[in-house]
């Protein structure tokens, strides 16, 4: 690499490479028993370069073929936009821990046992379930130089469990699941099957739906899937930029309720979203987003910050072999002091929504969300008495996270990169059949 | 660069050494380029290429999986996949017979759209720019462009040797537009096998989303609850495609006795009026191809015939577990993934009703046009609308907000009560399914009536 950031430098007025290589082995489950096993190596290096001014870009997965490389990203060049950013001087980055040399150790029998024991508890408790099941774990590296004679790498070590099922009685289908992320091994299941446990519990009676303005709690995966595609929008320094996020004009406005913070961090130790740097080698930091209802960051890669006129956050996010581009880390919200059954006890006609299909698929950009209950319960008088199918909840993240009625004490992480509490607002429009 | 076919042919021998139930490798190599616009500017103009391969084996009803972007010493490569498959095999292995082809695809050189200069795509995406710019009230827009051309060789321990190639070409293009902290947002996808004349002369449908996206400004919302609604070919392509495509792949459903129970063949989905097909074999279309990834030829399979069902989509695994015929249906998004049972090209057949008969006694209703996306549960779906007009009192009335549709596969099909005479496929989508995603499919649909939909709103 050295080598290839030489031959740039004379064609380049600047240049970073970011070089990634994994290997990842993972155990597959099917209808409750093993189907595959799957080991994947792969490589990729992702060039941009300054040429008269200019971004150039261009990426492969063949390490060897660094002339043709510096070809297709010096042409792209040409018709690039102009640079305005300085790579940065990588100085001493703060030492977080994202690697735990166990995950290496760990054998394929031992995944398989994993994945074999949470199939067997769930199916204990309900034994016409057919689950599926993934077991993985992966070793990854990252190097990133760039022209400025400045390099870093890094390794990172990171173990998955994930867990779906469903049971069919007649037509009707439920789904449950949950997973779990780690730097370190995960060689238990019991979080993963307990909440699997009680998503199984808490849906067995079917109930119907009433329609209206209600009170709705969304669990922490709730939350995810019907507030945070708009959030994780509207906080990206480029939709700022272009003045297409609802709150880009309104740092350091009380926009939401001043119970909410959110924050996003690279840096928790042994989390799968944490690293020392971002893919453009800008050193990681815990940015907050909202600070008591008010607006008080965004997130910025160094482009998208230069012509902001502002600075980097460490958010520039490449994927495997994309231009940098402003992307959260890990988003978390801050915990509040109730409960969930204290939430529910509260409400005497409502909803819990657990999973909202399709949520996402709206004008995320407006805050609009518009999801199918997948997995939802209903209240009443202050318990909930079972599942309801066939309900549409629909609202606006803005509208509802000026007003929330409760912040839930129990945080979870959904989907490795969202660290979330229950949500529970007083009206929120549900229709159902 | 490396070639390939050479490694392919010397793979082969390699294969026959090692005792599996069945052994196959991909081989692929790719080139792509992408142009990307926000807001006013160009924002970044790339091109990537990669190589790389994988290996899978079967032993005893169990896979073993192996990928890598590393072409050397792919004997340890087979090995391993050989040895992952005993730790899972358990039982007979099942796997429909197909003879050995060998085959070997011309390269479409004529159009490849990779060859086209930057500069001269370039020029057509910055006339559309122009267009959307001189809309008053824009508050920003995307353009992305991309285009790839892959070639690809498929082998197996049978005897079967196949070289394939594609190329693809497509635009997605969404409009936002602003006004007193209001965001609403408007755009179109389009596809084509590498045709870069169907991404050219756009600019009328350009101008129209542009508009459409500062007119959904002052549009109101509708209220949340059932309607009668009526699908353009679009948004019904897109809803054939979620409600009842999904259900219809065999890998959900061949060891799932309970789903088995509910999709035998013959039960009744729909009216007699109903007939859902997929096919990869017509031409030009998306989810065209010759060969699938494992190696069998495409074919065209009814899913739904006069409302009743009729057949579904097979790997060899699921035809063989089910004792069904193989449809060619395995595919995988790139060498990375393992093949899968997937949709092609999915589509209701047209019927007689023209567009006039289908709104006609339709006293509310909403006309729901384009499309945002979709997902399904395999039981309930949802799918979005792009675009949406109230119907009132037989005619088209006011535009209203995009609206998110929902329904129960077990209903909802037998809701649609006409189906209009006006077919067209929709070359925008991309699928996802497990970690695969955008597969290229297409999927299309005649103008559709739904009966007791529901639809989200305030």
């Amino acid at each position: 690499m050295e080598q290839m950031l030489a031959q740039v430098r004379r064609v380049a007025e600047q240049a970073d490479a970011f070089v990634v290589s994994s290997e990842e082995t993972s155990v597959q489950f099917e209808t409750n028993r093993l189907k595959h096993i799957q080991s994947k190596q792969s490589s990729s290096v992702a060039l941009r370069v300054v040429c008269q001014g200019r971004i150039g870009y261009a990426a492969t997965t063949n390490l060897e073929d660094s002339p043709h490389l510096i070809d297709m990203a010096v042409a792209a060049a040409r018709f690039g936009i102009p640079a305005k950013f300085e790579l940065p001087v990588i100085s001493t980055y703060p030492q977080i821990t994202i690697f735990d040399s166990k995950v290496e150790s760990v054998s394929i029998e031992e995944m398989i046992n994993l994945g074999e024991e949470l199939i067997c508890r769930l199916r204990e408790h309900t034994p016409d379930l057919l689950c599926g099941a993934d077991v993985s774990k992966d070793v990854h590296c990252v190097h990133i130089i760039n022209s400025r004679g400045e390099q870093i790498s890094y390794k990172q070590t990171i173990s998955n469990l994930s867990v779906w099922a469903n049971l069919i009685r007649s037509t009707d289908m439920l789904f449950v699941g949950d997973g779990e992320s780690s730097c370190h091994p995960i060689l238990d299941s019991d979080t993963v099957a307990k909440e699997v446990l009680q998503q199984l519990d808490l849906a067995k009676h079917r109930t119907q739906a009433p329609s209206g303005l209600l009170p709705v709690v969304f669990t922490p995966d709730g939350v995810a899937s019907a507030l945070i595609p708009s959030l994780i929008a509207a906080f990206n320094g480029k939709m700022v930029l272009e003045g297409a996020s609802p709150i880009g004009s309104k740092l350091g406005q009380k926009v939401f309720d001043k119970k909410l913070q959110l924050w996003d961090d690279p840096t928790i130790a042994y989390r799968p979203t944490s690293r020392p740097c971002d893919d453009e080698g800008t050193t990681s930091q815990r940015t907050p987003l909202i600070e008591q209802g008010v607006v008080t960051n965004f997130l910025y890669d160094l482009q998208t910050a230069a012509l902001a006129h502002t600075q980097s956050t460490g958010n520039g996010h490449r994927g495997r072999s994309g231009l940098p581009t402003p992307s959260p880390s890990a988003l978390v919200i801050a915990p509040g002091k109730v409960s969930l059954n204290e939430m529910v006890s509260d409400i005497k006609e409502g909803l819990v929504v657990e999973q909202l299909m399709g949520a996402e698929q709206g004008n995320i950009l407006g805050g609009d969300f518009s999801g199918n209950v997948l997995l939802g319960y209903k209240i009443e008088n202050g318990k909930i008495v079972g599942r309801v199918k066939d309900t549409m909840v629909s609202g606006n993240t803005y509208q509802l996270l000026k007003k929330i009625t409760a912040i839930g004490r129990d945080p979870k992480w959904v989907g490795g990169s969202l660290n979330l509490p229950p949500l529970y607002f007083s009206k929120v429009s549900v229709a159902s059949k | 660069m490396t070639d390939i076919a050479a490694i392919g042919h010397n793979l082969s021998e390699t294969l026959k050494k090692y005792s599996a139930d069945y052994i196959e490798a991909h081989l692929e190599e790719s080139q792509a380029s992408h142009i990307t616009y926000r807001g006013r500017e160009l924002e970044s103009v790339d091109q990537t290429t990669a190589i790389g391969g994988n290996v899978r084996a079967l032993v005893k009803g169990g896979w073993g999986f192996v990928s890598f972007n590393n072409l050397d010493d792919l004997s340890n490569r087979v090995e391993l996949a050989v040895k992952q498959a005993r730790l899972v095999g358990h039982e007979q292995s099942s796997l429909a017979q197909v003879a050995p082809i060998v085959d070997v695809l011309p390269i479409e050189t004529h159009r490849n759209p990779i060859t086209i200069p930057l500069t001269e795509k370039k020029k057509q995406l910055d006339e559309y720019l122009d267009i959307i710019w001189y809309t008053p009230q824009i508050q920003t827009s995307t353009i992305n462009y991309g285009d790839s051309q892959k070639k690809s060789v498929y082998l197996n321990s049978s005897g079967s040797y196949i070289e394939q190639a594609r190329t693809d070409t497509a635009l997605h293009l969404v409009v936002v537009a602003t006004k007193g902290g209001e965001v609403q947002q408007a755009g179109f996808s389009l596809g084509s096998r590498g045709d870069f004349s169907l991404i050219q002369g756009l600019h009328q449908q350009v101008a129209e989303t542009a508009q459409r996206a500062v007119a959904l400004l002052s549009a109101p919302q509708v209220k949340g609850g059932e309607y009668t609604v009526v699908l353009d070919p679009i948004l019904a392509g897109v809803f054939v495609h979620e409600a009842f495509g999904h259900l219809s792949e065999s890998d959900f459903i061949y060891e799932n006795e309970r789903l088995l129970q509910i999709m035998t063949l013959g039960k009744e989905f729909g009216s007699a009026e109903l007939n859902i097909i997929d096919t990869a074999t017509i031409p030009e279309l998306r989810g065209s191809y010759k060969y699938d990834d494992e190696g069998v030829p495409a074919s065209k399979t009814y899913l739904i015939r006069e409302g009743k069902l009729v057949g579904r989509l097979h790997s060899r695994e699921t035809a063989a577990k089910m004792n069904e015929k193989p449809t060619g249906n395995a595919r995988a998004i790139n060498y990375r993934h393992p093949p899968i049972v997937r949709m092609t090209n999915t589509y209701i057949e047209p019927r007689s009703a023209s567009f006039t008969d289908i709104i006609g006694d339709i006293e509310e209703g909403v006309y729901a046009k384009n499309w945002y996306g979709g997902t399904t549960s395999m039981e309930m779906f949802t799918f979005s609308a792009g675009e949406a007009y109230m119907i009132r009192h037989g005619k088209l009335a006011e535009m209203v907000r995009p609206v998110v549709l929902t329904g129960n596969v077990f209903t909802t099909l037998k809701n649609i009560d006409a189906i209009g005479n006006d077919l067209e496929m929709n070359q925008g989508g991309g699928c996802g399914k497990g970690a695969q995603s955008p597969l290229p499919v297409s999927n299309g649909s005649p103008h559709i009536r739904i009966r007791h939909c529901l639809v989200g709103g305030r």
